[in-house]
């Protein structure tokens, strides 16, 4: 499966995550979550681009509750927890933010 | 409410060679999801996991050492390393990762997560565990 | 002959047949888990000692695994992709000893 814009060809896996972390962009997160009805606003990113920098150091993306953990510790009680992480991503946070930040599907997500 | 279990994974492979050690990784941190009292221990070529300074780039596979530094993100807080294994190999603890866990209970103060024992202090703590797993 | 060393030699006897056997004019190449006979200071370098053969060692995979230059056993050249090219032609017959 593959994901076409702008010229460039994404390729993904079955459940639509990138197969290739290098190939990732702004322009492809946007069109991935556009693609869920969600507009991605400055309180997404902030969870995205956490979930990619958690991904460089460590080399996986967390589980939710690994993330609502490290979230709550880096921005904030009001942040760090489900509900609000769940309004952003209904999805389910952990799954949807990797998804549009270009990383594998959590481990440790049963 | 479930009994917890005392559960521990010993890892005896080398990183890189099989598929064993990431696999391994890979329970463990899935495992955590379950809430149970999850320690691991790393005997024979398993120390050589947790060895610092992979770099896999030039060998052009994935490089899943840093994962190890995320353990403590999941709770798992007790790594065991034997002394033998360390030795018989030309190592000693400062070879190794300096991985750590933040103590929730103690005001989330950064403590060292590696402890290196001997093997006859380690087979009684393989003892006193109701599970265990063997990558 | 090219001898290469796919196993780390505390969990195979590869490495300590393969040795035994290697002639004189052999060379001994250790790839993969097999390079964990290149640190010193551990029990395997016993194996090492008193061989006759030019004994090799390749970087990606020392590097892979997080085996510093300056751990390694006197008397062993490090080699990359393009020197393990180099043996492997120079040598008439490779045996993999796996």
């Amino acid at each position: 499966m593959a994901i076409e814009l702008n010229g460039k060809t994404y390729e993904t896996d079955e459940e639509g995550y990138l197969a290739d972390l290098s190939q990732w962009d702004e322009e492809v997160a946007n069109h991935m979550a556009s693609e869920d009805d969600c507009e991605l606003g400055d309180e997404h990113w902030e969870v995205i681009n956490f979930l990619r920098e958690y991904y460089e150091e460590y080399q996986i993306a967390p589980a939710v509750r690994i993330l609502t953990k490290a979230i709550g510790k880096k921005m904030g009680k009001d942040k760090g927890n489900s509900k609000y992480l769940y309004s952003l991503f209904p999805y389910g946070p952990a799954k949807q933010a990797c998804k549009y930040g270009g990383l594998p599907k959590p481990t440790g997500c049963v | 409410m479930p009994t917890v279990k005392k559960m521990m994974y010993v890892n005896r492979r080398a990183p890189h060679g099989t598929g064993y050690a990431l696999e391994g990784l890979e329970v463990v941190l899935i495992g955590t999801a379950f809430e149970q009292e999850v320690c691991m221990a790393f005997i024979g070529d398993g120390v050589y996991q947790i060895m610092q300074g992979q770099d896999t780039r030039a060998a052009g596979m994935k490089n899943f050492s840093p994962t190890y530094k995320a353990l403590g993100d999941y709770d798992v807080t007790r790594l065991y390393v034997e002394q033998e294994s360390l030795s018989e190999r030309g190592l000693s603890v400062d070879d190794l990762m300096p991985l750590t866990y933040e103590d929730e209970d103690d005001d989330w103060a950064e403590k060292p997560s590696v402890q290196v024992i001997v093997r006859k202090e380690l087979s009684q703590i393989m003892a006193a565990q109701d599970v265990l797993f063997n990558f | 002959m090219l001898h290469t060393v796919n196993k780390s030699p505390y969990c195979s006897d590869s490495l300590r047949l393969c040795i035994s056997y290697a002639g004189k004019d052999d060379a001994v190449l250790l790839i993969e888990d097999g390079v964990y006979a290149a640190m010193c200071g551990g029990n395997s370098e016993a194996i090492l000692q008193g061989a006759e053969v030019a004994l090799y060692a390749l970087w990606p995979d020392l590097q892979a695994r997080g085996i510093s230059e300056d751990k390694l056993v006197d008397g062993l050249k490090v080699v990359g992709y393009d020197g393990f090219v180099e043996l492997a032609a120079k040598h008439s017959k490779v045996q993999s000893w796996l």
